[in-house]
C-alpha cells in the first residue's frame, strides 16, 4: 500500500515536470496554456495525496479553471 | 473574429454548468462537515461562470450575469459575516452565540465517527453561506471585467 502511494506520488511529480516544460516549449498559445492547466490539476492531485483535500479543492477551483479562463481572454485579446 | 467558441463546446456547456453550480453550494453547505468551505465552493461556482463566459463571450452572458448584481451579492456577504462577528459581542467578537442553542443550526455535535448532522455548528454555516457568496460574486466581477478589457485591447490593437 506504501509502496503504491509513494509509486503515484512519483509519477504525478514526472508527468507534473513533463507538462511544465511542455507548456514553455509549445510554440502555440492555447496548447502552452492547456499543459500549464495540466499541471494545476496534477498538482492538486499531489495535494489530495498528501491528506490536504481542503486545499486540493482551492487549488483545482482557482488554479485549473480561473486562470485558465483569464489566460483565454488574453490570447483572445491578441493577434498572432 | 468570433466570440462564441463551436457547437460542441456550447452544448457541453450548457448541459454542466448547471451541475457545477450546484455542486459549489452542496461545498459551501456542507463547509463544517466535509472539506472545503466558503472559499473552495465559491470557487467552483464561480468556475461555472468562467466557463460560460469563455463559451458564450460576456455580450452572450448579459441577461444572466449582471456586474451591478454581483457586486450587490458581494456586498451582502460581507456584511452578514461582519454582522454575525459584531452578534456574538456580548461575550466576544466572534462568538459563536447559536452553537448548541436548539436553534437553527443548534443541535450539539456526536461524538465518535457519524455520518454528521447538517444542523449543527452555530455560526459557522452561517459564515461559510456568507463567505462563499462574497468569493462566488467577486470571482464572477473579475471574469466579467478580464472578459470586457480583453474585448477593449482587440479593439485598440486592431484599430
Amino acid at each position: 500500500m506504501s509502496l503504491l502511494v509513494s509509486f503515484a506520488h512519483i509519477a504525478v511529480l514526472v508527468i507534473m515536470i513533463i507538462a511544465a516544460f511542455l507548456a514553455v516549449m509549445f510554440k502555440d498559445l492555447l496548447p502552452a496554456v492547456i499543459a500549464l492547466a495540466v499541471v494545476s490539476l496534477l498538482l492538486s492531485l499531489e495535494f489530495y495525496l498528501l491528506h490536504a483535500p481542503d486545499v486540493a479543492i482551492a487549488e483545482a477551483g482557482i488554479g485549473a479553471a480561473l486562470t485558465m479562463a483569464i489566460y483565454i481572454f488574453a490570447i483572445r485579446a491578441t493577434r498572432k | 473574429m468570433k466570440n462564441e467558441m463551436s457547437r460542441i463546446v456550447r452544448t457541453v456547456t450548457t448541459l454542466i454548468y448547471g451541475f457545477i453550480i450546484v455542486y459549489g453550494f452542496y461545498v459551501i453547505a456542507h463547509g463544517h462537515l466535509t472539506p472545503g468551505g466558503g472559499f473552495q465552493g465559491g470557487a467552483i461556482a464561480a468556475s461555472a461562470f468562467a466557463l460560460l463566459v469563455v463559451t458564450y463571450g460576456d455580450q452572450g452572458v448579459k441577461d444572466f450575469l449582471k456586474k451591478d448584481i454581483l457586486s450587490l451579492v458581494e456586498s451582502t456577504g460581507l456584511v452578514l459575516f461582519i454582522a454575525f462577528a459584531f452578534f456574538g459581542l456580548g461575550v466576544t467578537f466572534f462568538y459563536n452565540f447559536m452553537a448548541n442553542s436548539g436553534g437553527l443550526f443548534g443541535n450539539s455535535a456526536i461524538i465518535g465517527i457519524n455520518p454528521g448532522d447538517l444542523n449543527t455548528g452555530g455560526t459557522i454555516p452561517i459564515m461559510n453561506i456568507a463567505v462563499g457568496l462574497e468569493v462566488l460574486a467577486a470571482l464572477g466581477v473579475i471574469i466579467l471585467t478580464m472578459s470586457a478589457g480583453s474585448k477593449n485591447t482587440k479593439k485598440k490593437e486592431n484599430s
